[in-house]
């Protein structure tokens, strides 16, 4: 699945041909009717998207405003409070947040990526018996949703000791996750077989084949699966409101929740806001990063869930 | 055994383990639960069908139930059809999609907190969304406190991130064989025909993908609404329409400890997801079309 257009097997024509439905001339594809088209479609894209970025533009300003001006709507923060961001870290122990959400969210990423990658390298080239059904096994697991095991594995959490701890947010993730598995080994999959034949006659064991052949050649995947898992830790709000209960323990989302709960005003809370919006700021921008890093992998990865899902 | 299947067993220990201890077990232990009244305090005593009965006669259940069935069904439709929209037009605008695809994206990878944060004041009576519909002439109600439109806010917001199925049907679009479209013009097959025969078949295997998996997630919609509406100091204005299923289940779990009971909460959710999927399995046998043996 190629991002750049035009960079795909699809034989390519120029856009206004591309488009389904509008009778354009095959002889002049830059033909009157093609360009009112355009410019109509490139209006409506660009009123869509300042409809999806008007809100972070608002939220920074938010922000940075006062308590008395946070609620009023204003597109410029006026006066300026950039010492929102300090204050920020004073009345809370942002700075704990942070930390412990890089530390939860780079082990939940990188257990989650090696775990699975080694169980579909067993499903996408070892024979065994009862392969299929094992397999069957895997897929089927992802129909069950959270809640059903949430009790359960908080119970087993309790009975070794590690609530009110960070374990639990990331160390499920060493036994694999069913998804990625699934993802995993369709891009095992497509590797030539002969390429593992030929290291078993050099003497190649199975674990060199899986580590010095199959994991370099699918490192564009294990990307996609390590980003993925990046995101989906440090979004996650329910293990930490389960798992966590010293406040210089939360994670970030967890910790944003505490401050939603303090100062939001309809909530009975101290009507501070704009401490919320900064601390939504904190906690979006990295995202914001590790997204325009990686976003041909953000973007390939979803779309090929999407399509051989 | 042979050295094959030696290796394979090490190689697939990591999910083994995971799945006896993580999956399989609690999966048997949650239902041997929901028949108890476990509460983590006392001893649990097997009362048989007792939770099963509460939760048909709890108003709260069917309440929450209510409200996730109207989400749902307003927030998947919602998702689908939008981002279909603006896929297609991304469609034909060749070099630029690459810019705007991006912005519909971003809101995607906004932490789900960040964005109830966000979308307690942008919804407010006074709010940014309000002003917005004030440009039009419509004055709109407080999203948060009136207790009709708390979902219909919800799911604008929700329709906020609908980022990764444009990406999906956009990919999928760009599968769509041209020579099709062409042959389908030489024939004077119009706009619609043209969709309804060609663009249509072509993508329906990726709408029928996020039809199932825009739904699951849509049953199961937690944090954003926990965060506006659940928290501590909790806002009494509003709660009874933006109680979902999943979110009365984890404070009948963690508030009341009440394991026993949530975990037949739990069951229920799962059959009705199960159910709910099957049947989405077998209407898309009449309407996906798989292209040569996939």
């Amino acid at each position: 699945m190629t991002v750049q257009p035009g960079g795909s097997g699809v034989p390519m024509a120029p856009p206004t041909i591309r488009a389904a439905g509008m009778s354009v001339a095959r002889t002049d594809p830059k033909g009157l009717r093609g360009r009112i088209a355009s410019v109509f479609y490139l209006l409506a894209l660009a009123a869509a998207t300042f409809i999806f970025v008007f809100p972070f533009v608002w939220l920074i300003s938010a922000s940075l405003k006062t308590r008395s001006t946070v609620y009023n709507n204003q597109l410029f923060a006026d006066p300026l409070q950039f010492q929102n961001y300090m204050r920020i870290f004073e009345i809370a122990p942002v700075a704990s947040w942070l930390f412990n959400s890089v530390i939860v969210a780079l082990a939940a990423a990188a257990t989650v990526t090696l775990s699975s990658a080694l169980v579909a390298f067993a499903f996408a080239y070892f024979r065994f018996p009862y392969r299929n059904a094992i397999f069957g096994l895997v897929l089927a697991s992802m129909m069950l949703p959270g809640a059903v095991l949430m009790i359960p594995q908080f119970l087993i959490w309790d009975e070794l000791g590690q609530i009110n701890s960070l374990v639990p947010l990331w160390a499920g993730n060493l036994f694999g996750s069913a998804f990625y598995i699934f993802l995993l080994r369709q891009f095992f999959l497509g590797l030539p077989r002969e390429l593992f034949e030929a290291a078993r006659v050099d003497g190649a064991s199975y674990p060199r084949m899986w580590w010095s052949i199959a994991m370099p050649l699918t490192r564009a995947a294990l990307i996609v699966v390590f980003i993925f898992e990046l995101k989906a830790s440090w979004t996650d709000l329910l293990k930490p409101l389960i798992y966590l209960r010293d406040t210089a323990l939360f994670t970030l989302p967890r910790g944003l929740q505490s401050l939603v709960d303090r100062f939001n005003p309809t909530a009975g809370g101290q009507g501070d806001f704009q401490y919320v919006m900064a601390a939504s700021v904190i906690i979006t921008v990295p995202m914001v990063v590790v997204f325009f890093l990686a976003q041909r992998y953000f973007v390939e990865g979803i779309a090929t869930t999407g399509s051989k899902g | 055994m042979t050295s094959e299947t030696r290796w394979a067993l090490i190689f697939l220990l990591p999910w083994i383990v995971g799945f006896v201890v993580f999956t399989a077990g609690p999966m048997v232990a949650s239902l041997v639960m929901s028949f108890t009244d476990y509460n983590v305090i006392q001893e649990a005593d097997f009362v048989g069908l007792e939770n099963y009965e509460r939760l048909l006669a709890d108003r709260r259940v069917k309440g929450s139930l209510e409200n996730t069935a109207i989400y749902a069904l307003l927030h998947v439709p919602g998702v689908i059809i939008l981002s279909l929209g603006l896929a297609m037009m991304l469609l034909r605008v060749g070099r630029a999609s690459g810019f705007f695809r991006t912005a519909f994206y971003m809101p995607s990878i906004t932490p789900t907190v960040a964005v109830g944060a966000l979308f307690l004041v942008i919804l407010s009576g006074n709010g940014l969304f309000n002003q917005g519909l004030s440009l039009i002439g419509i004055d709109g109600p407080n999203w948060l406190t009136d207790p009709p439109w708390v979902k219909p806010g919800l799911v604008i917001m929700s329709l906020w991130s609908l980022g990764s199925t444009v990406v999906i049907y956009f990919a999928a679009l760009r599968n769509v064989p041209l020579e099709l479209y062409e042959a389908a013009r030489m024939d004077g097959a119009n706009a619609w025909q043209q969709f309804r025969n060609i663009t249509l078949p072509f993508i329906s295997g990726a709408i029928f993908f996020t039809l199932i998996v825009n739904t699951i997630a849509s049953l199961q919609i937690f944090a954003e609404v926990f965060t506006m509406f659940f928290g501590a100091t909790q806002s009494g204005a509003g709660q009874s329409s933006a109680l979902f299923y999943v979110i009365y289940l984890y404070q009948k779990a963690f508030s009341d400890l009440e394991f026993g009971y949530a975990s037949a909460m739990a069951w229920l959710l799962f059959v009705i997801i199960l159910i709910i999927t099957a049947i989405q399995i077998r209407a898309s046998r009449r309407f996906v079309y798989y292209e040569g043996s996939r």
